[in-house]
């Protein structure tokens, strides 16, 4: 399908693919296998400029958006999922960064992900807050110049393999969901640690820990944006990081279903290959449109979103102001209902593809030095994080009753 | 006059000249030419390598003997050869496609204004009296014929492409060649030579594999199919279990969780053919398989197919090899 | 003291499995897809490395092609060469070795003019005609010392390279002053990949095009009085498949196969 890349688009997917199936794929089996952090592909992410590609010029990036996220995400996807993961929990570090914090931040934090230099991750989620986020217990309190961190999160994705940390803390528990705030938090800072390492069912290749914050101290300056604003934070980051996960999930089921065709075109039973099966093709071909559709969706989505998104970029950079404030000002659409459907369709179609190419592939598809199923392993998550999709359902519905609401005020006001 | 450019490597008299006295006897007796031959080195290994060129198949062996061409440098061997070709007006020039024979023949070719054909495994002669020659090209997927118009027509063999010419009892007359040294002005040097045990030939780009499995019973049996790798100028492969038991390092691995290798030759050692294992070789141009199972996968798939013991027919094989090509190491240089 | 390096590339099909013939027995160019030579990419590399070894050194990447070689050149670019030059002029179609190597030494003496060219470094062979003497045919016409078949370089300078160049049965190790010519196997290193921004420049980047009149170039060596003159292409013929070798013993069996092997050409 022709999806009218531009050229500097089609670059970007030729050189990530090129990393993705000379340099990731000989190695993902020993990543899932052993868990160890693949710092040799991120030199090869870093050597090829690929981190920054959907962060602005100024700050070392390619000046790309989402759809260049999305892109490069979806590519590296194809060859390991958990390896892709660090590019995307570093965008998810980056954009509140980018859209909430002012110049001094944005120049301090966001050359240092552009360049790969350091790999960035984001930590909302507690032991008593998973799709609750307004359970929120870590507190950070302002002494003086400093925020003083008290607390845990986990299930933190990139782990202690990130340096740049964006952190939820509550600055106010009495205002609950107004109370909480987003920090910057970098890694060595003193009374910051990690805890447990997570074993995952799957993107094993993706350190998952614990973060332990005991009197740690953050510069007054690393707080984002305004005092209470942390949870609107998060949903505008995850607006903007949704079709990232789209792709990561679609990455998944594209590779998984590119080797299983590969196989089950050579595989013979009963005389003739398993791919010549009417059930298995009516499978092939359901898999296959699943997953058109999503990349349909989610190309779309990410484009309109940049036809809104990079203008405010632009502006709040050449005027020197927080980005949010233009958005406000440009009355920038939120995103929420369209990124939904791209994370919750691209994430549904992922495991169904990956399950139905165990099943393509029979008995082989099951074992572990066959890569079939590490792709079904690692689709599950993709269900579940960045708000898990029953969530999302629940914000899509929102979104569409609140859209309904406002049309019929303007027919009542225009009768 | 055909002219068959012999090599000496390290004093010694590399066999190929045989298979050019082969071809240029073909050309010689098409087109009632005298065959001739050249030996360029040291001044004894030199005379020892015409005497026994001289007593197989040239009817001329020119000599041309220095102590500054004891070494294989190409400037040198070139220079000292268009001596002797400007001078003799040679109409054809053989070469072997060896290392020394890729690194000297297009420099001498330039030098002499004449063009060159490279590699070829046919020589004829065409009906216009010109040298037509036939070689391999686009990776061995296309065979192209040539006609050599330039003066001399020269031409690289490939080596075994033509049988070795055997002793016929006649002796060719030898006659010395004078090299003059004031020309010998030369700006590289030999510095030294290290003999290889193995070449570690880089699986991706093989042109040739060798790969053992879990048929070889143990590790020591890799040193077998290092061997017949070496016999043949191959790389080494593994099947994972042999890479699972410890027995040789991962990089060897061929199959969906190692490598995809696309080699002309693959030879199968030992391997039944598991699925994984066949997803990383199955596009191999030739693939011969050596297994005590006829009816293992590995041996369905093989273009070739050896049942026996493979302690037994791998020894044979590497013998028959050196029997076939006499003194010879294995042909032409890396096979990437 | 710095090096400028010149690598010499070409544009050639990139699957050559796919190739086919016309009735006339010429090989069908239509429709192919091309790419940088893959032998060459391993001369860009070492370019690329020993622009790193020798402080101050600068790469140029030329090649004899029609306008489409531009493409390999800016592959060159992307990885870090700092300048390309297209050889390329009607009179160049078709050309052999030999003119193409003539081609390349005027533009390595056009550019010696501004700057003197220490080192020419060529890959092994193009994986279309695979002659494989490019390299050596162009340092005939320089007249400037060579060596092929080089695996490793342990140590270059702007006056001299030792490098060691592989034969049969082992490793030769060779001295030559520069300028030189040297071709190298792809045992030599690991091509790196480009990065987006080495892409992004090598897009923009101006690529001067020399014609015959630019090299001053002699018809008569280019001219289609070629030496060496295709006359027709076919495909291989089939290769035999599914055969038990036959045989009483193992000898006998590996008597057979070797036969086989040798008729195939493998050995």
């Amino acid at each position: 399908m022709d999806y009218a890349l531009t050229e500097t688009q089609q670059e970007i997917v030729s050189l990530a693919r090129q990393i993705a199936q000379k340099k990731i794929k000989p190695v993902r089996e020993h990543y899932d296998q052993t868990e160890e952090f693949p710092w040799p592909i991120i030199e090869e992410f870093r050597k090829a400029d690929i981190l920054g590609v959907y962060l602005p010029e100024e700050y070392g990036g390619m000046g790309g958006c989402n759809m260049e996220l999305v892109l490069v995400t979806e590519e590296i996807s194809k060859a390991c999922g958990g390896i892709a993961l660090c590019i995307a929990t570093s965008a998810l570090c980056a954009i509140p960064i980018l859209f909430f914090g002012t110049e001094e931040q944005r120049k301090r934090f966001l050359p240092q992900i552009a360049s790969g230099k350091k790999l960035g991750a984001f930590a909302i989620t507690e032991p008593g807050a998973g799709s609750d986020a307004t359970a929120t217990k870590c507190a950070a309190r302002l002494e003086g110049d400093h925020y003083v961190l008290n607390g845990i999160k986990n299930f933190c994705s990139t782990g202690n393999a990130a340096e740049i940390y964006t952190v939820f803390a509550t600055t106010n528990p009495l205002r609950g969901a107004r109370g909480i705030s987003a920090f910057v938090v970098e890694k060595g800072t003193p009374g910051f640690s990690f805890g447990k390492k997570e074993e995952k069912m799957g993107i094993r290749a993706s350190p998952t820990y614990e973060l332990v914050f005991d009197n740690c101290r953050i510069p007054k300056d690393n707080l984002l944006y305004k005092e209470g604003y942390g949870l609107f934070i998060a949903q505008a980051t995850f607006d903007a990081s949704r079709p990232g996960v789209g792709a990561q999930a679609l990455g998944i089921a594209q590779g998984c279903l590119d080797e299983t065709i590969a196989y089950i075109r050579q595989r013979k039973q009963f005389g003739q290959a398993v791919s010549s099966f009417q059930a298995i093709q009516h499978m092939m071909a359901d898999c296959a449109t699943s997953i058109e559709a999503g990349r349909a969706l989610l190309y779309a989505t990410a484009n309109a979103m940049d036809r809104a998104i990079k203008p405010a970029v632009a502006k709040g950079i050449a005027e020197g102001r927080v980005i949010y404030d233009v958005m406000s000002e440009l009355d920038t659409q939120r995103w929420t209902k369209e990124s939904g459907m791209c994370k919750v369709f691209c994430s549904d179609t992922a495991m169904k593809v990956t399950t139905d190419c165990v099943q393509m592939c029979g008995g082989i598809g099951y074992m572990r030095d066959f890569p079939i199923e590490k792709y079904m392993r690692d689709a599950k998550i993709t269900q579940i994080y960045e708000g898990t999709n029953q969530i999302q359902r629940n914000e899509i519905a929102m979104m569409m009753i609140k859209e309904a609401a406002a049309k019929s005020r303007k027919e009542l006001v225009a009768a | 006059m055909i002219l068959c450019i012999a090599e000496i490597r390290h004093g010694k008299l590399v066999p190929t000249v045989f298979e050019l006295l082969t071809a240029g006897r073909k050309l010689a007796d098409a087109l009632g030419s005298p065959l001739a031959a050249a030996v360029v080195g040291g001044p004894a290994a030199a005379q020892a390598a015409a005497e026994a060129v001289a007593a197989r198949g040239a009817e001329r062996v020119y000599v041309l003997a220095h102590a500054s061409l004891e070494q294989f440098l190409e400037e040198a061997h070139a220079l000292a050869l268009k001596g002797l070709i400007e001078k003799e007006k040679p109409a054809q020039v053989l070469l072997s496609s060896s290392a020394l024979g890729r690194s000297l023949a297009p420099r001498l070719a330039v030098s002499l204004r004449t063009g060159l054909a490279s590699d070829v495994t046919e020589v004829a002669v065409g009906p216009d009296k010109h040298m037509r020659v036939t070689r391999p090209a686009y990776g061995g997927n296309l065979v192209t014929q040539l006609s050599l118009t330039g003066r001399p027509e020269m031409a690289t063999l490939r080596p075994m492409a033509y049988p070795r010419l055997e002793a016929s009892g006649k002796k060719g007359e030898i006659i010395p060649f004078a090299v003059d040294p004031s020309v010998f002005k030369f700006k590289s040097r030999f510095v030294s030579f290290a003999p290889e045990q193995t070449s570690e030939v880089d699986l991706s780009s093989a042109e040739k594999i060798v790969s053992g499995g879990r048929g070889l019973g143990n590790a020591q049996g890799f040193e077998l199919i290092r061997k017949l790798a070496q016999a043949l100028g191959a790389g080494v492969g593994a099947s994972r279990a042999t890479v699972d038991a410890g027995w040789i390092p991962y990089r060897h691995q061929v199959g969906l969780t190692g490598r995809t290798v696309r080699p002309r030759l693959y030879v199968a050692c030992g391997i039944s053919g598991q699925i994984q294992h066949l997803a990383g070789m199955s596009a191999s141009d030739v693939i011969v398989a050596i297994n005590t199972d006829p009816n293992c996968p590995m041996m369905k798939l093989a273009n070739y197919a050896v049942q026996g013991d493979l302690y037994e027919i791998i020894p044979a094989i590497i013998a028959e090899l050196a029997r076939v090509r006499g003194d010879a190491p294995h042909p032409a240089g890396a096979a990437a | 003291m710095s090096l400028h390096i010149v690598v010499c590339v070409k544009h050639t099909p990139s699957a050559t499995g796919g190739i086919s013939i016309d009735a006339s027995g010429k090989v069908k160019t239509d429709g192919l897809q091309y790419a940088i030579n893959p032998f060459d990419e391993y001369a860009v590399e070492e370019a690329l490395r020993i622009k790193e070894r020798v402080a101050g050194s600068t790469v140029t990447a030329l090649s004899v092609g029609p306008a489409r070689a531009e493409e390999a050149l800016r592959a060159a670019l992307a990885l870090g060469c700092d300048e390309g030059v297209l050889l390329s002029d009607p009179s160049f179609e078709g050309i052999d070795s030999y003119a193409s190597a003539y081609l390349l030494s005027l533009a390595v003496k056009k550019l010696s003019a501004s700057k003197p060219v220490g080192l020419a470094l060529c890959g092994k062979q193009t994986n279309d005609n695979e002659s494989g003497q490019v390299g050596q045919a162009l340092a005939a016409w320089l007249e400037w010392p060579s060596a092929a078949l080089i695996k490793k370089i342990p140590s270059i300078d702007a006056q001299k390279a030792l490098v060691e160049r592989s034969i049969e049965d082992g490793v030769e190790t060779i001295e030559l002053d520069l300028p030189a010519v040297l071709s190298v196997v792809k045992e030599i290193n690991e091509p790196r990949l480009p990065s987006l921004k080495g892409k992004m420049a090598s897009k923009k980047a101006v690529i001067p095009r020399w014609g015959a009149g630019d090299l001053q170039a002699d018809a008569a060596v280019v001219g289609a009085a070629a030496r060496v003159v295709p006359l027709a292409s076919a495909p291989p013929p089939a290769r035999g498949g599914g055969v038990l070798i036959q045989g009483a013993s193992a000898q006998e069996k590996a008597a057979q196969l070797v036969e086989k092997l040798k008729e195939l050409k493998f050995i």
